[in-house]
C-alpha cells in the first residue's frame, strides 16, 4: 500500500512518454536505417517548431477548460499579413512583429467572444477558422510572396549549432521554459488548474476567470502568429493555402501528452515529450518510405490511444472482479483520486 | 439551454421549432433575390443546377451531423468517411457482380456504419468527449484512405456509365443527387421530430444528467446518432463519387467543418438540444449561395471562407442571445 503510490508516480504517463521518446530516438534510425542521428533530430526539431510554440499555450487553455481550434488559420493569416507586409517594403523585423501581432489580436477576438460574450469555445473557434483563413486569402488571393531575405529564411530552415539544433531552437527553447515555469510555480498557473476543475469555485475565490481565460486565448494567438513567422521562413514564402490541419496537430499532441480534455489536468512535461515523440515518429518513419498520407494513421491511432487507454484501464478496474480484489477502502482513494488534483501535477 | 425544454409543449415548441428555420430560409431567400436581382444570369437552370449538385453531399451530411450536434456532441470524422467511402464503393462496384450502383450505395453504407459505430461505441461505452474521439478517427480513417487509395485516381472513364449519369441528369430540374438529399430529409425529420429514438436525443441534449434519470437508454441512442451521421456521410462518398466523376486520395478532407457550419448556420444549437435535420439543409444550402452569389455579385470570392466564418459567429451568437433574453425573462417573471 505504501509502495503503490511511488510505483505508479514511477509509471506515470509523463514517464512512459519521456521513455517512449528515448526509445524513439536511441532505435529510431535502425529502422529508418540511417546514420546520421544529427539530421534526424535536426529535422525533427525544424518541423515541429510552430507545433511546439502553439502546444504551450494551447495546454494551458485546454486546462483551463477552453479550447482554440482558429491557431492553422491563425498561422496562416499572420503568414499572409507577413507576405503583404514584406510586399510592401517593410523590413523584415517589422513583418515578423506584424505577425505575432495579427495573431495575438485573433486570440483577443476569441477571447472577447468567449469570455465576454459566453460564447462555447469550440463553436466560437470553429468560426474564426473559417474567418482567419478567409481574411488570409483575401489578402493575398493566389499569390506567392517569397524573395525574403537570406539570414531570415536560413534560421526557419537549415541554420542550426552544436550540429544538431536548428536556430530557431534558440527563440523556442526559452519559451519553452518560460512557459513551464509559469504553470508550475506561478500563481496564476495553478490557477488555471482551479479554473479548468470547477470555475464556479475558482470564481467565488476570487481568481479573475474571465481575465485569465482571456489572457489564455491572447498567448494562444500571439504563438500561433509566432508560428506563421516561423512556417512563412521555413517554407521561404508566404501563400493562402500554405498551412492545413496545423490545429488539429497541435491538439493531438496536447491530449497525447496527458491534458485531459475536461480541463484542469495535465502537464507540459507530457506535451514537450508529445511534441517530440511526434515529430520523431513522423521524420523516422518517413526516412522509412513511409507517405506522409499515411503518417495521419500513426497521429490519429495515437491520440485515440492516449484517450482510449486511461479510460479502457479505468472501466476494467471498476467491474466487480477488479474492484473486490482491490477493497473497499482502495476504492474510496481511487474514486477520490478521479475527482482532486494530483497535487505532485500541480 | 434548457429553455426550449421548459417551454410548454405543442403550440410553443412548434413556435421555437420554426422560428429556429425561418431566419435563416428568410436570410437564404434574401441572398438569392437579392443576387438575382443584380445578376440575372444567378438563377438560371444551369446555375441552380450546379448549385444544388454541389451542395448535394454537405446536406446529406449536414442531415447525419444533426443527429449527433443535438445531443450535445460533435462528428468530424464525416470528411474522411466520404473519402474513404467513396473509393470502397469503387472498389465494390469493381469485384462484384450485378448492379453497380447497388453495390456503390451499400459499399459506402458500410464503411460510414462502421465508423459511426467505432466512433459511437468509443464515446457511449467509455465516456470520452466526442470531440477528441472524432478528432482521432479523423486521422486513422484518412491515413487509411491514403493507405488504400495510395496514388490510384479514379477518372470518370472508370466508372460505370451510370453512375457517372447519376450525378448528371435531373428530373423535374433537380439533379437526382438532390433527390437523394430531399429523401434523406423526409426520412430524417420525421424520425428525429416523432420517434421515441429522436426526442430521447433532444432530451439528453437540453439536460445529460436529467436524460439519465428518466431513464433513457444514453449508450444506445448515443450510439445510434453515430452510426446514423457515419451512414449519411458513407453515402455522401457514393454522392460525391457521382458528382465529381472520380475519386482520390484527398477526396472529402476538410469538408467536416463546413459541415459543422451548415448545421450551425441552420440552426443546430452547438449545445445541443434543438434543431432540425431540415434546418441543416437550409443552412448548407446558405453556405453554397453565398458561396457562388460572390462571384454574381462581382465580389472575389477569396472573401467566401471569411463570411462563412462571420455567418458561424454571427449565428451562436444570436443564440446566445436568445437565451439570455430567454432566462433574463425568467427571471422577471419568478420575481413578479
Amino acid at each position: 500500500m505504501n509502495a503503490q503510490p511511488a510505483v505508479r508516480r514511477l509509471v506515470s504517463w509523463d514517464v512512459i512518454l519521456l521513455v517512449l521518446v528515448m526509445v524513439m530516438f536511441i532505435f529510431g534510425n535502425e529502422v529508418a536505417e540511417s546514420v546520421r542521428t544529427d539530421a534526424t533530430v535536426f529535422n525533427t526539431l525544424r518541423n515541429v517548431g510552430e507545433i511546439m510554440l502553439i502546444a504551450l499555450p494551447m495546454t494551458l487553455l485546454i486546462i483551463s477548460g477552453e479550447i482554440d481550434l482558429s491557431v492553422g488559420s491563425t498561422a496562416l493569416l499572420s503568414s499572409c499579413v507577413i507576405g503583404k507586409a514584406f510586399e510592401a517594403g517593410l523590413p523584415m523585423w517589422q513583418c515578423a512583429v506584424l505577425g505575432v501581432v495579427t495573431g495575438a489580436v485573433g486570440g483577443a477576438i476569441n477571447g472577447v467572444l468567449v469570455t465576454r460574450f459566453g460564447l462555447q469555445s469550440l463553436a466560437v473557434t470553429i468560426g474564426t477558422l473559417g474567418l482567419y483563413r478567409g481574411l488570409g486569402s483575401v489578402l493575398l488571393e493566389t499569390n506567392t510572396i517569397s524573395g525574403f531575405p537570406k539570414d531570415w529564411v536560413a534560421f526557419g530552415y537549415s541554420a542550426k549549432v552544436f550540429g544538431f539544433l536548428p536556430k530557431m531552437w534558440l527563440l523556442i527553447i526559452p519559451v519553452v521554459v518560460i512557459y513551464v515555469v509559469f504553470l508550475r510555480y506561478s500563481r496564476t498557473g495553478h490557477a488555471i488548474y482551479a479554473i479548468g476543475l470547477n470555475p464556479e469555485a475558482a470564481r467565488y475565490a476570487g481568481l479573475r476567470v474571465r481575465r485569465i481565460k482571456f489572457a489564455l486565448f491572447v498567448a494562444t494567438g500571439a504563438m500561433a502568429g509566432l508560428g506563421g513567422v516561423l512556417i512563412t521562413l521555413r517554407q521561404a514564402s508566404a501563400s493562402p493555402i500554405a498551412v492545413r490541419g496545423l490545429e488539429l496537430a497541435v491538439i493531438a499532441a496536447v491530449l497525447f501528452g496527458g491534458v485531459s480534455i475536461f480541463g484542469g489536468r495535465g502537464g507540459l512535461f507530457g506535451v514537450v515529450n508529445a511534441v517530440l515523440f511526434l515529430g520523431l515518429s513522423r521524420t523516422i518513419l518517413r526516412l522509412a518510405g513511409v507517405k506522409p498520407n499515411v503518417l495521419t494513421v500513426v497521429t490519429g491511432g495515437l491520440l485515440l490511444i492516449s484517450v482510449v487507454g486511461p479510460a479502457l484501464s479505468a472501466r476494467l478496474r471498476a467491474l466487480p472482479l477488479f474492484s473486490r480484489a482491490a477493497g473497499p477502502a482502495e476504492r474510496e482513494s481511487r474514486s477520490e483520486q478521479t475527482r482532486l488534483p494530483d497535487p505532485e501535477r500541480l | 439551454m434548457t429553455t426550449a425544454t421548459m417551454a410548454p409543449p405543442s403550440t410553443s415548441l412548434r413556435r421555437v421549432l420554426g422560428a429556429r428555420e425561418t431566419p435563416v430560409l428568410l436570410v437564404l431567400v434574401a441572398v438569392v433575390v437579392g443576387t438575382s436581382m443584380v445578376n440575372s444570369r444567378f438563377v438560371s437552370r444551369q446555375g441552380v443546377r450546379d448549385l444544388l449538385l454541389a451542395v448535394s453531399f454537405v446536406a446529406l451530411m449536414a442531415i447525419g451531423q444533426t443527429f449527433v450536434i443535438v445531443m450535445r456532441h460533435v462528428d468530424l470524422s464525416v470528411g474522411s468517411t466520404l473519402g474513404l467511402a467513396s473509393y470502397v464503393g469503387v472498389v465494390a462496384m469493381r469485384n462484384l457482380p450485378g448492379v453497380p450502383l447497388l453495390w456503390l450505395f451499400v459499399a459506402a453504407a458500410a464503411v460510414g456504419i462502421v465508423v459511426g459505430l467505432i466512433n459511437g461505441v468509443l464515446v457511449a461505452v467509455l465516456k470520452l468527449p466526442a470531440l477528441v474521439v472524432t478528432l482521432g478517427t479523423l486521422y486513422v480513417v484518412q491515413g487509411v484512405q491514403a493507405i488504400v487509395v495510395a496514388s490510384k485516381r479514379v477518372n470518370a472513364a472508370d466508372l460505370p456509365k451510370s453512375v457517372v449519369d447519376l450525378g448528371i441528369n435531373s428530373f423535374l430540374g433537380i439533379p437526382y443527387l438532390m433527390w437523394a438529399v430531399v429523401v434523406a430529409a423526409a426520412v430524417a425529420a420525421p424520425i428525429a421530430r416523432y420517434t421515441r429514438f429522436g426526442r430521447d436525443l433532444y432530451a439528453m441534449g437540453s439536460n445529460p444528467d436529467a436524460a439519465v434519470l428518466v431513464g433513457i437508454p444514453i449508450s444506445r441512442r448515443t450510439i445510434g446518432a453515430f452510426a446514423i451521421s457515419g451512414l449519411c456521410a458513407g453515402l455522401s462518398g457514393a454522392l460525391f463519387l457521382s458528382r465529381f466523376g472520380g475519386t482520390d486520395v484527398n477526396a472529402g478532407i476538410g469538408t467536416e467543418l463546413s459541415v459543422v457550419a451548415a448545421c450551425v448556420i441552420g440552426g443546430v444549437f452547438i449545445f445541443g438540444g434543438s434543431g432540425s435535420p431540415v434546418g441543416a439543409v437550409i443552412g448548407a444550402l446558405l453556405l453554397k449561395v453565398i458561396g457562388t452569389a460572390l462571384p454574381a455579385l462581382s465580389i472575389k470570392e477569396f472573401w467566401q471562407d471569411a463570411i462563412i466564418g462571420a455567418l458561424i459567429i454571427a449565428a451562436i451568437s444570436v443564440d446566445r442571445l436568445v437565451v439570455v433574453r430567454a432566462e433574463r425573462r425568467r427571471r422577471l417573471e419568478s420575481r413578479r
